[in-house]
Protein backbone atom coordinates (compact mmCIF):
# COMPACT_ATOMS: atom_id res chain seq x y z
CA UNK A 1 0.00 0.00 0.00
CA UNK A 2 3.23 2.65 0.60
CA UNK A 3 3.58 3.02 -3.00
CA UNK A 4 0.26 3.89 -3.51
CA UNK A 5 -0.05 6.06 -0.75
CA UNK A 6 3.61 7.85 -1.75
CA UNK A 7 3.06 8.01 -5.89
CA UNK A 8 -0.87 9.09 -6.02
CA UNK A 9 -0.10 11.35 -8.78
CA UNK A 10 1.72 9.19 -10.76
CA UNK A 11 -1.10 6.15 -10.32
CA UNK A 12 -3.71 8.86 -10.70
CA UNK A 13 -2.18 9.52 -14.16
CA UNK A 14 -1.32 5.86 -14.96
CA UNK A 15 -5.20 5.07 -14.50
CA UNK A 16 -6.00 7.96 -17.04
CA UNK A 17 -3.33 6.85 -18.71
CA UNK A 18 -5.33 3.01 -19.09
CA UNK A 19 -9.02 4.61 -19.09
CA UNK A 20 -8.18 6.17 -22.01
CA UNK A 21 -6.64 3.20 -24.00
CA UNK A 22 -9.58 0.98 -22.64
CA UNK A 23 -12.30 3.49 -24.01
CA UNK A 24 -10.55 4.04 -27.26
CA UNK A 25 -10.28 0.40 -27.81
CA UNK A 26 -13.73 0.22 -26.70
CA UNK A 27 -15.67 3.47 -29.12
CA UNK A 28 -13.11 1.98 -31.90
CA UNK A 29 -14.34 -1.80 -31.59
CA UNK A 30 -18.37 -0.59 -31.56
CA UNK A 31 -17.74 1.85 -34.78
CA UNK A 32 -15.90 -1.30 -36.62
CA UNK A 33 -18.01 -4.46 -35.38
CA UNK A 34 -21.60 -2.83 -34.98
CA UNK A 35 -21.87 -1.70 -38.99
CA UNK A 36 -20.09 -5.10 -39.56
CA UNK A 37 -22.63 -7.07 -37.53
CA UNK A 38 -25.31 -5.08 -39.60
CA UNK A 39 -24.07 -5.72 -42.91
CA UNK A 40 -23.78 -9.50 -41.64
CA UNK A 41 -27.99 -9.08 -41.28
CA UNK A 42 -28.51 -8.17 -44.65
CA UNK A 43 -25.78 -10.69 -46.49
CA UNK A 44 -26.24 -13.13 -44.54
CA UNK A 45 -24.14 -16.07 -46.14
CA UNK A 46 -21.13 -14.09 -44.81
CA UNK A 47 -21.86 -14.74 -41.43
CA UNK A 48 -20.20 -17.87 -41.25
CA UNK A 49 -16.90 -17.10 -42.48
CA UNK A 50 -16.81 -12.99 -41.01
CA UNK A 51 -17.59 -15.12 -37.35
CA UNK A 52 -15.62 -17.95 -37.65
CA UNK A 53 -12.27 -15.60 -38.54
CA UNK A 54 -13.82 -12.96 -35.26
CA UNK A 55 -13.14 -16.20 -33.79
CA UNK A 56 -10.00 -17.70 -34.63
CA UNK A 57 -8.88 -13.90 -33.38
CA UNK A 58 -10.11 -14.51 -30.36
CA UNK A 59 -8.34 -17.48 -29.67
CA UNK A 60 -4.78 -16.15 -29.91
CA UNK A 61 -3.06 -15.33 -26.58
CA UNK A 62 -2.50 -11.91 -25.88
CA UNK A 63 1.19 -11.59 -25.88
CA UNK A 64 1.46 -13.29 -29.32
CA UNK A 65 -1.03 -11.54 -31.22
CA UNK A 66 1.25 -8.66 -29.76
CA UNK A 67 4.31 -9.87 -31.30
CA UNK A 68 2.52 -10.67 -34.67
CA UNK A 69 1.48 -7.11 -34.71
CA UNK A 70 4.82 -5.26 -33.80
CA UNK A 71 6.50 -5.89 -37.11
CA UNK A 72 3.32 -4.04 -38.72
CA UNK A 73 2.40 -1.56 -36.25
CA UNK A 74 5.78 -0.98 -34.40
CA UNK A 75 5.50 -0.14 -30.36
CA UNK A 76 3.21 1.55 -27.94
CA UNK A 77 -0.39 2.79 -28.30
CA UNK A 78 -1.18 1.39 -31.99
CA UNK A 79 0.14 -2.40 -31.98
CA UNK A 80 -2.79 -2.10 -28.58
CA UNK A 81 -5.62 -0.55 -30.09
CA UNK A 82 -5.54 -2.54 -33.35
CA UNK A 83 -5.03 -6.04 -30.52
CA UNK A 84 -7.64 -4.74 -28.18
CA UNK A 85 -10.25 -4.11 -31.69
CA UNK A 86 -9.51 -7.92 -33.35
CA UNK A 87 -10.09 -9.30 -29.63
CA UNK A 88 -13.37 -7.05 -29.41
CA UNK A 89 -14.77 -7.91 -32.80
CA UNK A 90 -16.23 -11.69 -31.82
CA UNK A 91 -18.67 -10.25 -28.92
CA UNK A 92 -19.85 -6.59 -31.25
CA UNK A 93 -20.46 -8.79 -34.33
CA UNK A 94 -22.01 -11.54 -32.87
CA UNK A 95 -24.32 -9.76 -30.11
CA UNK A 96 -25.24 -7.51 -32.89
CA UNK A 97 -26.24 -9.75 -35.57
CA UNK A 98 -28.38 -11.71 -32.61
CA UNK A 99 -29.56 -8.67 -31.20
CA UNK A 100 -31.11 -7.25 -34.54
CA UNK A 101 -32.13 -11.28 -35.31
CA UNK A 102 -34.32 -12.10 -32.50
CA UNK A 103 -36.57 -9.31 -33.04
CA UNK A 104 -39.90 -10.95 -33.15
CA UNK A 105 -40.73 -11.26 -36.91
CA UNK A 106 -44.03 -9.67 -36.67
CA UNK A 107 -42.81 -6.68 -35.20
CA UNK A 108 -40.58 -6.33 -38.46
CA UNK A 109 -43.37 -7.05 -40.20
CA UNK A 110 -46.19 -4.82 -38.68
CA UNK A 111 -43.17 -1.85 -39.57
CA UNK A 112 -42.90 -2.65 -43.07
CA UNK A 113 -46.39 -3.05 -43.61
CA UNK A 114 -46.35 0.48 -42.18
CA UNK A 115 -44.36 2.14 -45.32
CA UNK A 116 -41.12 2.32 -43.55
CA UNK A 117 -37.94 2.11 -45.79
CA UNK A 118 -34.86 -0.13 -45.34
CA UNK A 119 -33.02 2.30 -43.59
CA UNK A 120 -36.06 3.65 -41.57
CA UNK A 121 -36.73 -0.04 -40.31
CA UNK A 122 -32.70 -0.36 -39.39
CA UNK A 123 -32.58 2.89 -37.29
CA UNK A 124 -36.40 3.12 -36.08
CA UNK A 125 -36.71 -0.69 -34.94
CA UNK A 126 -34.07 -2.60 -35.34
CA UNK A 127 -31.20 -0.80 -34.21
CA UNK A 128 -32.94 0.45 -31.12
CA UNK A 129 -35.10 -3.22 -30.35
CA UNK A 130 -31.07 -5.05 -30.76
CA UNK A 131 -29.49 -1.91 -28.51
CA UNK A 132 -29.96 -4.16 -25.34
CA UNK A 133 -27.88 -6.95 -26.84
CA UNK A 134 -25.62 -5.17 -28.52
CA UNK A 135 -24.53 -3.15 -25.02
CA UNK A 136 -24.18 -6.77 -23.47
CA UNK A 137 -21.38 -7.75 -25.94
CA UNK A 138 -19.69 -3.51 -24.68
CA UNK A 139 -20.03 -4.90 -21.28
CA UNK A 140 -17.67 -7.82 -22.57
CA UNK A 141 -15.32 -6.35 -24.33
CA UNK A 142 -14.68 -3.54 -21.95
CA UNK A 143 -13.92 -5.58 -19.08
CA UNK A 144 -11.78 -7.65 -21.48
CA UNK A 145 -10.17 -4.13 -23.10
CA UNK A 146 -9.25 -3.32 -19.77
CA UNK A 147 -7.40 -6.26 -18.58
CA UNK A 148 -5.63 -7.29 -21.91
CA UNK A 149 -4.70 -3.17 -21.82
CA UNK A 150 -2.56 -4.03 -18.74
CA UNK A 151 -0.54 -6.65 -20.37
CA UNK A 152 0.03 -3.68 -23.58
CA UNK A 153 2.13 -2.21 -21.38
CA UNK A 154 4.87 -5.11 -21.72
CA UNK A 155 4.90 -3.42 -25.64
CA UNK A 156 4.95 -0.06 -24.11
CA UNK A 157 1.47 1.11 -24.37
CA UNK A 158 1.59 2.45 -20.92
CA UNK A 159 -1.13 2.43 -18.39
CA UNK A 160 -1.48 0.47 -14.94
CA UNK A 161 0.59 -2.30 -16.08
CA UNK A 162 3.52 -0.05 -16.05
CA UNK A 163 3.70 -0.64 -12.23
CA UNK A 164 2.31 -4.48 -12.07
CA UNK A 165 5.41 -4.82 -14.68
CA UNK A 166 7.72 -2.75 -12.64
CA UNK A 167 6.76 -4.63 -9.32
CA UNK A 168 7.34 -7.91 -10.67
CA UNK A 169 10.81 -7.06 -12.06
CA UNK A 170 11.99 -5.35 -8.43
CA UNK A 171 9.81 -7.83 -5.83
CA UNK A 172 8.05 -4.85 -4.93
CA UNK A 173 4.41 -6.09 -3.78
CA UNK A 174 3.54 -2.79 -3.15
CA UNK A 175 3.61 -1.16 -6.43
CA UNK A 176 2.46 -4.50 -7.84
CA UNK A 177 -1.03 -3.41 -5.37
CA UNK A 178 -0.94 -0.02 -6.79
CA UNK A 179 -1.32 -1.11 -10.26
CA UNK A 180 -3.54 -4.18 -9.78
CA UNK A 181 -6.00 -2.06 -7.21
CA UNK A 182 -6.94 -0.05 -9.43
CA UNK A 183 -7.80 -1.80 -12.21
CA UNK A 184 -9.83 -4.72 -10.31
CA UNK A 185 -11.70 -1.63 -9.94
CA UNK A 186 -11.56 0.34 -12.96
CA UNK A 187 -13.39 -2.79 -14.32
CA UNK A 188 -16.16 -3.37 -11.70
CA UNK A 189 -16.93 0.20 -11.72
CA UNK A 190 -17.04 0.45 -15.49
CA UNK A 191 -19.42 -2.93 -15.53
CA UNK A 192 -21.09 -1.61 -13.00
CA UNK A 193 -21.62 2.07 -15.08
CA UNK A 194 -22.53 0.10 -18.23
CA UNK A 195 -25.18 -2.23 -16.71
CA UNK A 196 -26.80 0.99 -15.55
CA UNK A 197 -26.65 2.77 -19.22
CA UNK A 198 -28.26 -0.58 -20.55
CA UNK A 199 -31.33 -0.81 -17.96
CA UNK A 200 -31.72 3.10 -19.12
CA UNK A 201 -32.18 2.16 -22.55
CA UNK A 202 -34.09 -0.77 -22.13
CA UNK A 203 -36.48 1.19 -19.83
CA UNK A 204 -39.36 -0.23 -21.84
CA UNK A 205 -38.59 -4.01 -21.56
CA UNK A 206 -38.76 -3.18 -17.67
CA UNK A 207 -42.42 -4.52 -15.70
CA UNK A 208 -42.23 -1.17 -13.98
CA UNK A 209 -44.02 -1.10 -11.12
CA UNK A 210 -46.24 -3.98 -10.85
CA UNK A 211 -48.94 -1.76 -9.39
CA UNK A 212 -49.28 0.71 -11.94
CA UNK A 213 -50.04 -1.89 -14.96
CA UNK A 214 -53.54 -0.73 -15.92
CA UNK A 215 -56.04 -3.43 -16.27
CA UNK A 216 -59.15 -3.06 -18.83
CA UNK A 217 -61.95 -0.77 -17.38
CA UNK B 1 -61.63 -0.26 -54.87
CA UNK B 2 -59.07 -3.26 -55.15
CA UNK B 3 -59.31 -6.06 -57.75
CA UNK B 4 -57.49 -8.79 -57.28
CA UNK B 5 -56.85 -10.75 -60.86
CA UNK B 6 -56.22 -14.31 -61.41
CA UNK B 7 -53.66 -13.95 -58.37
CA UNK B 8 -51.37 -16.69 -58.12
CA UNK B 9 -48.61 -17.23 -55.54
CA UNK B 10 -46.53 -20.06 -55.73
CA UNK B 11 -43.95 -20.30 -53.08
CA UNK B 12 -40.12 -21.41 -53.70
CA UNK B 13 -40.39 -24.42 -51.94
CA UNK B 14 -42.91 -24.89 -54.69
CA UNK B 15 -46.32 -24.33 -52.24
CA UNK B 16 -49.55 -22.58 -54.14
CA UNK B 17 -50.43 -20.50 -51.20
CA UNK B 18 -52.33 -18.86 -53.20
CA UNK B 19 -54.04 -20.01 -56.33
CA UNK B 20 -55.95 -17.98 -59.56
CA UNK B 21 -57.64 -15.98 -57.02
CA UNK B 22 -60.09 -13.33 -58.46
CA UNK B 23 -61.67 -11.14 -56.68
CA UNK B 24 -63.51 -7.00 -56.33
CA UNK B 25 -64.04 -5.44 -53.74
CA UNK B 26 -66.16 -2.04 -53.99
CA UNK B 27 -64.98 1.27 -51.61
CA UNK B 28 -66.21 1.07 -48.06
CA UNK B 29 -67.14 -2.81 -48.54
CA UNK B 30 -66.04 -5.10 -45.38
CA UNK B 31 -64.43 -8.28 -47.03
CA UNK B 32 -63.81 -11.42 -44.59
CA UNK B 33 -61.05 -13.77 -46.24
CA UNK B 34 -61.94 -17.03 -44.20
CA UNK B 35 -60.94 -20.54 -43.88
CA UNK B 36 -58.48 -23.36 -42.40
CA UNK B 37 -55.27 -22.58 -41.41
CA UNK B 38 -52.81 -22.38 -44.78
CA UNK B 39 -55.92 -21.69 -47.35
CA UNK B 40 -54.17 -18.73 -48.20
CA UNK B 41 -55.94 -16.30 -46.92
CA UNK B 42 -53.25 -14.17 -45.21
CA UNK B 43 -51.12 -14.75 -47.86
CA UNK B 44 -54.32 -12.80 -50.27
CA UNK B 45 -54.12 -10.05 -47.96
CA UNK B 46 -50.44 -9.39 -48.06
CA UNK B 47 -50.36 -9.05 -51.57
CA UNK B 48 -52.52 -5.95 -51.34
CA UNK B 49 -49.71 -4.25 -49.58
CA UNK B 50 -46.84 -6.19 -51.82
CA UNK B 51 -45.27 -7.81 -48.77
CA UNK B 52 -45.83 -10.75 -50.65
CA UNK B 53 -45.73 -10.34 -54.49
CA UNK B 54 -47.90 -12.73 -56.73
CA UNK B 55 -46.60 -14.98 -58.76
CA UNK B 56 -48.70 -14.55 -61.12
CA UNK B 57 -51.92 -12.27 -62.12
CA UNK B 58 -52.38 -8.39 -60.76
CA UNK B 59 -53.82 -6.79 -58.42
CA UNK B 60 -55.76 -3.17 -59.12
CA UNK B 61 -56.17 -0.34 -56.41
CA UNK B 62 -58.31 2.17 -57.78
CA UNK B 63 -57.64 1.24 -61.28
CA UNK B 64 -53.38 1.36 -60.93
CA UNK B 65 -51.39 -2.01 -61.28
CA UNK B 66 -49.96 -2.03 -57.54
CA UNK B 67 -46.37 -3.76 -58.84
CA UNK B 68 -46.09 -0.57 -60.16
CA UNK B 69 -46.11 1.78 -57.24
CA UNK B 70 -43.50 2.02 -54.74
CA UNK B 71 -43.77 -0.12 -52.08
CA UNK B 72 -43.48 2.28 -49.17
CA UNK B 73 -45.92 4.88 -50.57
CA UNK B 74 -48.85 1.91 -50.93
CA UNK B 75 -48.56 0.85 -47.38
CA UNK B 76 -48.64 3.88 -46.12
CA UNK B 77 -52.04 4.65 -47.79
CA UNK B 78 -53.06 1.33 -46.18
CA UNK B 79 -54.27 0.88 -42.81
CA UNK B 80 -52.51 -2.31 -41.12
CA UNK B 81 -53.28 -4.44 -37.91
CA UNK B 82 -52.07 -7.89 -37.20
CA UNK B 83 -52.74 -10.44 -34.64
CA UNK B 84 -50.09 -9.48 -32.03
CA UNK B 85 -50.44 -5.85 -33.26
CA UNK B 86 -47.09 -5.79 -34.49
CA UNK B 87 -46.87 -2.32 -31.95
CA UNK B 88 -43.13 -1.34 -31.20
CA UNK B 89 -42.29 -1.85 -27.70
CA UNK B 90 -39.61 0.79 -27.23
CA UNK B 91 -42.19 3.54 -28.16
CA UNK B 92 -44.68 4.45 -26.41
CA UNK B 93 -48.43 4.79 -26.62
CA UNK B 94 -48.16 8.27 -28.80
CA UNK B 95 -45.07 7.28 -30.80
CA UNK B 96 -46.71 4.24 -32.34
CA UNK B 97 -49.76 5.80 -33.19
CA UNK B 98 -47.84 9.09 -34.63
CA UNK B 99 -45.70 6.69 -36.35
CA UNK B 100 -46.80 7.13 -40.12
CA UNK B 101 -47.44 10.89 -39.65
CA UNK B 102 -44.11 10.39 -38.59
CA UNK B 103 -42.39 9.28 -41.22
CA UNK B 104 -44.81 11.37 -43.94
CA UNK B 105 -43.16 14.20 -41.57
CA UNK B 106 -46.23 15.77 -40.26
CA UNK B 107 -45.71 18.73 -38.16
CA UNK B 108 -45.28 17.94 -34.68
CA UNK B 109 -47.89 19.33 -33.53
CA UNK B 110 -50.15 18.04 -35.90
CA UNK B 111 -49.01 14.56 -35.24
CA UNK B 112 -49.68 15.42 -31.72
CA UNK B 113 -53.11 16.68 -32.17
CA UNK B 114 -54.07 13.28 -34.14
CA UNK B 115 -53.02 11.05 -31.73
CA UNK B 116 -55.61 12.60 -29.00
CA UNK B 117 -58.05 12.60 -31.85
CA UNK B 118 -57.52 8.80 -32.37
CA UNK B 119 -57.06 8.10 -28.66
CA UNK B 120 -60.46 9.02 -28.00
CA UNK B 121 -61.92 7.27 -30.99
CA UNK B 122 -61.04 3.94 -29.79
CA UNK B 123 -62.04 4.67 -26.28
CA UNK B 124 -58.42 5.17 -24.86
CA UNK B 125 -57.56 7.97 -22.31
CA UNK B 126 -54.90 10.17 -23.89
CA UNK B 127 -53.87 11.68 -20.87
CA UNK B 128 -52.84 8.37 -18.99
CA UNK B 129 -52.62 6.41 -22.17
CA UNK B 130 -50.15 8.52 -24.01
CA UNK B 131 -47.02 8.19 -22.75
CA UNK B 132 -47.42 4.08 -21.55
CA UNK B 133 -45.20 1.62 -23.05
CA UNK B 134 -47.03 -1.16 -25.12
CA UNK B 135 -46.08 -3.72 -22.14
CA UNK B 136 -47.86 -1.96 -19.32
CA UNK B 137 -50.62 -2.38 -21.39
CA UNK B 138 -54.07 -4.93 -21.48
CA UNK B 139 -54.30 -6.85 -24.36
CA UNK B 140 -57.54 -5.44 -25.24
CA UNK B 141 -56.04 -1.86 -24.77
CA UNK B 142 -53.14 -3.12 -27.09
CA UNK B 143 -55.41 -3.77 -30.38
CA UNK B 144 -57.11 -0.58 -29.62
CA UNK B 145 -53.73 1.34 -29.65
CA UNK B 146 -53.17 -0.79 -32.79
CA UNK B 147 -56.42 0.40 -34.29
CA UNK B 148 -55.74 3.73 -33.80
CA UNK B 149 -52.24 3.51 -35.41
CA UNK B 150 -53.42 2.12 -38.39
CA UNK B 151 -56.05 4.72 -38.56
CA UNK B 152 -53.58 7.39 -38.02
CA UNK B 153 -53.33 8.98 -41.64
CA UNK B 154 -57.12 7.77 -42.01
CA UNK B 155 -55.97 5.49 -45.39
CA UNK B 156 -58.84 4.55 -47.27
CA UNK B 157 -57.83 0.54 -46.84
CA UNK B 158 -57.19 -1.19 -43.95
CA UNK B 159 -55.83 -4.81 -44.02
CA UNK B 160 -56.70 -6.87 -41.07
CA UNK B 161 -54.96 -10.17 -39.74
CA UNK B 162 -57.40 -11.80 -37.47
CA UNK B 163 -56.67 -8.48 -35.22
CA UNK B 164 -58.50 -9.63 -32.42
CA UNK B 165 -57.84 -13.34 -32.08
CA UNK B 166 -55.33 -12.87 -29.27
CA UNK B 167 -57.66 -11.40 -26.75
CA UNK B 168 -59.62 -13.56 -24.42
CA UNK B 169 -63.32 -14.03 -25.23
CA UNK B 170 -64.77 -11.22 -23.30
CA UNK B 171 -62.83 -8.72 -24.27
CA UNK B 172 -62.67 -9.98 -27.96
CA UNK B 173 -66.59 -9.84 -28.16
CA UNK B 174 -66.43 -5.86 -26.54
CA UNK B 175 -64.01 -5.19 -29.13
CA UNK B 176 -65.81 -6.46 -31.69
CA UNK B 177 -69.33 -4.57 -30.79
CA UNK B 178 -66.94 -1.36 -30.30
CA UNK B 179 -65.15 -2.00 -33.97
CA UNK B 180 -68.23 -2.70 -35.75
CA UNK B 181 -69.35 1.14 -34.54
CA UNK B 182 -66.02 3.34 -35.39
CA UNK B 183 -66.29 1.09 -38.61
CA UNK B 184 -70.23 2.53 -39.13
CA UNK B 185 -68.18 5.80 -38.82
CA UNK B 186 -64.90 5.59 -40.92
CA UNK B 187 -66.55 3.79 -43.18
CA UNK B 188 -63.21 2.26 -44.73
CA UNK B 189 -62.62 -0.21 -47.10
CA UNK B 190 -61.84 -3.14 -44.99
CA UNK B 191 -60.16 -6.77 -45.97
CA UNK B 192 -60.40 -8.88 -42.75
CA UNK B 193 -58.75 -12.16 -42.40
CA UNK B 194 -59.83 -14.44 -40.15
CA UNK B 195 -60.78 -18.70 -38.82
CA UNK B 196 -63.48 -17.23 -36.88
CA UNK B 197 -66.85 -17.72 -38.38
CA UNK B 198 -69.14 -16.00 -36.29
CA UNK B 199 -66.35 -12.91 -36.05
CA UNK B 200 -67.01 -12.96 -40.01
CA UNK B 201 -70.93 -12.96 -40.01
CA UNK B 202 -70.73 -10.68 -37.65
CA UNK B 203 -68.96 -7.85 -39.81
CA UNK B 204 -68.91 -8.85 -43.62
CA UNK B 205 -70.79 -7.36 -45.93
CA UNK B 206 -69.04 -10.20 -48.08
CA UNK B 207 -67.39 -13.46 -46.96
CA UNK B 208 -64.60 -15.09 -49.44
CA UNK B 209 -64.19 -18.32 -48.02
CA UNK B 210 -60.71 -20.30 -48.95
CA UNK B 211 -59.46 -23.56 -49.51
CA UNK B 212 -56.17 -24.71 -50.44
CA UNK B 213 -55.68 -21.24 -52.23
CA UNK B 214 -59.20 -21.27 -54.03
CA UNK B 215 -62.04 -19.24 -53.35
CA UNK B 216 -64.76 -21.74 -52.82
CA UNK B 217 -67.46 -18.99 -52.16
CA UNK B 218 -67.51 -15.25 -52.08
CA UNK B 219 -71.02 -13.94 -50.86
CA UNK B 220 -72.72 -12.52 -48.23
CA UNK B 221 -73.38 -14.03 -45.05
CA UNK B 222 -77.10 -14.70 -45.76
CA UNK B 223 -76.26 -16.41 -49.07
CA UNK B 224 -73.76 -18.43 -47.72
CA UNK B 225 -75.88 -20.15 -45.20
CA UNK B 226 -78.63 -20.21 -46.80
CA UNK B 227 -76.69 -21.82 -50.48
CA UNK B 228 -73.42 -23.20 -49.28
CA UNK B 229 -71.51 -23.95 -52.40
CA UNK B 230 -70.57 -27.40 -51.68
CA UNK B 231 -69.83 -29.80 -48.93
CA UNK B 232 -66.60 -27.73 -47.73
CA UNK B 233 -68.68 -24.64 -47.31
CA UNK B 234 -71.34 -26.82 -45.61
CA UNK B 235 -69.04 -28.45 -42.82
CA UNK B 236 -66.80 -24.77 -43.09
CA UNK B 237 -70.19 -23.30 -42.02
CA UNK B 238 -70.95 -25.66 -39.47
CA UNK B 239 -73.97 -27.76 -38.35
CA UNK B 240 -74.94 -24.91 -36.33
CA UNK B 241 -75.67 -23.28 -39.27
CA UNK B 242 -79.43 -22.35 -38.40
CA UNK B 243 -78.41 -20.75 -35.33
CA UNK B 244 -75.82 -18.97 -36.71
CA UNK B 245 -78.61 -17.65 -39.50
CA UNK B 246 -81.02 -16.31 -36.46
CA UNK B 247 -78.35 -14.42 -35.22
CA UNK B 248 -77.81 -12.42 -39.01
CA UNK B 249 -81.80 -11.54 -38.79
CA UNK B 250 -83.29 -8.99 -36.82
CA UNK B 251 -86.76 -9.61 -34.71
CA UNK B 252 -88.38 -6.33 -36.65
CA UNK B 253 -87.58 -7.81 -40.00
CA UNK B 254 -89.37 -11.59 -39.38
CA UNK B 255 -92.21 -9.97 -36.65
CA UNK B 256 -95.46 -10.36 -37.24
CA UNK B 257 -96.78 -6.71 -37.19
CA UNK B 258 -100.25 -6.30 -37.71
CA UNK B 259 -101.73 -7.96 -35.16
CA UNK B 260 -104.80 -7.80 -32.99
CA UNK B 261 -104.22 -6.41 -29.36
CA UNK B 262 -106.92 -5.69 -26.81
CA UNK B 263 -106.77 -2.71 -23.86
CA UNK B 264 -106.89 -3.21 -19.80
CA UNK B 265 -110.15 -2.02 -20.01
CA UNK B 266 -111.96 -4.05 -22.45
CA UNK B 267 -114.45 -6.07 -21.31
CA UNK B 268 -114.31 -10.30 -21.51
CA UNK B 269 -117.30 -9.96 -23.60
CA UNK B 270 -115.41 -7.92 -26.59
CA UNK B 271 -112.45 -10.63 -26.08
CA UNK B 272 -114.45 -13.71 -26.68
CA UNK B 273 -115.40 -12.19 -30.27
CA UNK B 274 -111.75 -12.40 -31.20
CA UNK B 275 -111.07 -15.24 -29.53
CA UNK B 276 -113.61 -16.81 -31.76
CA UNK B 277 -111.14 -15.92 -34.66
CA UNK B 278 -109.10 -18.26 -34.09
CA UNK B 279 -106.68 -16.65 -31.38
CA UNK B 280 -105.47 -18.56 -28.61
CA UNK B 281 -103.54 -15.79 -26.70
CA UNK B 282 -103.70 -12.17 -27.10
CA UNK B 283 -101.69 -9.20 -26.07
CA UNK B 284 -102.89 -6.80 -23.77
CA UNK B 285 -101.14 -2.88 -24.34
CA UNK B 286 -102.40 0.25 -22.23
CA UNK B 287 -103.67 3.51 -23.73
CA UNK B 288 -100.15 4.55 -24.68
CA UNK B 289 -99.59 1.31 -26.14
CA UNK B 290 -97.36 -0.10 -23.76
CA UNK B 291 -97.66 -3.69 -23.50
CA UNK B 292 -99.24 -4.65 -19.81
CA UNK B 293 -99.43 -8.96 -20.30
CA UNK B 294 -101.73 -11.22 -22.43
CA UNK B 295 -104.91 -12.81 -22.10
CA UNK B 296 -105.67 -16.57 -22.83
CA UNK B 297 -108.63 -17.95 -24.36
CA UNK B 298 -109.14 -20.51 -22.07
CA UNK B 299 -108.92 -18.11 -19.14
CA UNK B 300 -111.39 -15.21 -21.16
CA UNK B 301 -113.47 -18.64 -21.63
CA UNK B 302 -114.00 -19.05 -17.89
CA UNK B 303 -114.15 -15.34 -16.80
CA UNK B 304 -117.51 -13.46 -16.53
CA UNK B 305 -118.46 -11.88 -19.56
CA UNK B 306 -118.49 -8.44 -17.51
CA UNK B 307 -115.07 -8.67 -15.98
CA UNK B 308 -112.55 -6.64 -18.00
CA UNK B 309 -109.49 -7.74 -19.24
CA UNK B 310 -107.15 -6.16 -16.26
CA UNK B 311 -108.51 -8.40 -14.22
CA UNK B 312 -108.15 -11.88 -15.77
CA UNK B 313 -105.09 -11.18 -17.82
CA UNK B 314 -101.58 -12.81 -17.08
CA UNK B 315 -98.18 -10.36 -16.72
CA UNK B 316 -95.72 -10.28 -16.96
CA UNK B 317 -94.93 -10.88 -20.81
CA UNK B 318 -91.95 -11.50 -22.15
CA UNK B 319 -90.63 -8.83 -24.19
CA UNK B 320 -87.77 -8.39 -26.35
CA UNK B 321 -86.43 -4.85 -28.75
CA UNK B 322 -87.06 -5.02 -32.03
CA UNK B 323 -83.31 -4.44 -33.07
CA UNK B 324 -81.91 -8.03 -31.05
CA UNK B 325 -81.24 -10.68 -33.21
CA UNK B 326 -83.84 -13.72 -33.73
CA UNK B 327 -81.28 -15.53 -31.84
CA UNK B 328 -81.85 -13.84 -28.69
CA UNK B 329 -85.33 -14.37 -29.55
CA UNK B 330 -85.29 -17.78 -29.74
CA UNK B 331 -83.16 -18.03 -26.76
CA UNK B 332 -85.37 -15.67 -24.41
CA UNK B 333 -88.26 -17.93 -25.70
CA UNK B 334 -86.63 -20.72 -24.63
CA UNK B 335 -85.78 -19.67 -21.10
CA UNK B 336 -89.09 -17.96 -20.14
CA UNK B 337 -90.83 -21.24 -22.06
CA UNK B 338 -93.05 -18.59 -23.68
CA UNK B 339 -95.03 -19.49 -27.18
CA UNK B 340 -94.16 -15.79 -28.39
CA UNK B 341 -92.80 -12.82 -27.43
CA UNK B 342 -94.10 -9.21 -27.54
CA UNK B 343 -91.65 -6.79 -29.80
CA UNK B 344 -91.63 -3.26 -28.51
CA UNK B 345 -89.47 -0.58 -29.85
CA UNK B 346 -87.19 1.92 -28.27
CA UNK B 347 -90.33 3.48 -26.51
CA UNK B 348 -91.32 0.09 -24.96
CA UNK B 349 -94.19 0.41 -27.60
CA UNK B 350 -95.53 -2.60 -28.61
CA UNK B 351 -95.00 -3.00 -32.44
CA UNK B 352 -95.64 -6.27 -33.39
CA UNK B 353 -94.88 -10.51 -32.01
CA UNK B 354 -92.44 -13.00 -32.66
CA UNK B 355 -93.62 -16.98 -32.53
CA UNK B 356 -91.71 -19.41 -33.03
CA UNK B 357 -93.41 -20.22 -36.43
CA UNK B 358 -91.56 -16.84 -37.75
CA UNK B 359 -88.51 -18.53 -36.98
CA UNK B 360 -88.64 -21.56 -38.78
CA UNK B 361 -90.52 -19.41 -41.65
CA UNK B 362 -87.05 -17.89 -42.08
CA UNK B 363 -84.07 -20.34 -41.40
CA UNK B 364 -86.52 -23.56 -42.58
CA UNK B 365 -87.09 -22.12 -46.28
CA UNK B 366 -84.18 -23.45 -48.23
CA UNK B 367 -84.78 -26.86 -46.64
CA UNK B 368 -88.50 -26.87 -47.94
CA UNK B 369 -87.09 -25.92 -51.26
CA UNK B 370 -84.18 -27.93 -51.92
CA UNK B 371 -87.30 -30.97 -51.10
CA UNK B 372 -85.51 -31.90 -47.59
CA UNK B 373 -88.64 -32.51 -45.31
CA UNK B 374 -87.98 -30.52 -41.84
Amino acid sequence: MHYLLQNPERVLSLTIDHIQISAAAVMASVAIGVPIGIVLTRLRFLQGIVLGIAGVLYTIPALALFAMLIPFFGLGFKPTMVALILYSQLAIIRNTVSGIETINPSIIEAATGMGMSGMQLLFLVQIPLGLPVVMAGIRMITVMAIGVATIASYIGAGGLGDLIFEGIFTFDTGKIIAGALPICLLALLSDRILVKVQRRLEQWREDFHIGTQSKES
Amino acid sequence: MIKLENVTKRFANGFTAVDDVTLEIQEGEFVVLIGPSGCGKTTTMKMINRLIDPTAGRILIEGTDISKLDPIQLRRRIGYVIQEVGLLPHMTVAENIALVPRLQKWPRAKQMQRVEELLNMVGLDPETSLQKYPRQLSGGQRQRVGVARALAVDPPIMLMDEPFGALDPITREQMQDEFIKLQQRVQKTIVFVTHDMDEALKFADRIAILDRGRIVQCDTPRAILHNPANNFVRDFVGTDHTLKQLSLIKVKDAMIENISTVRLEDSIHNVRQLFATGYRSIVVVDEQGMVRGYINREDAEKASASQRVSEVMVTPISTIAHDKSLKEALSKMIRNDAGYLAVVNEQSKLVGIITSSCLHKVVGEPYLDSGIAV
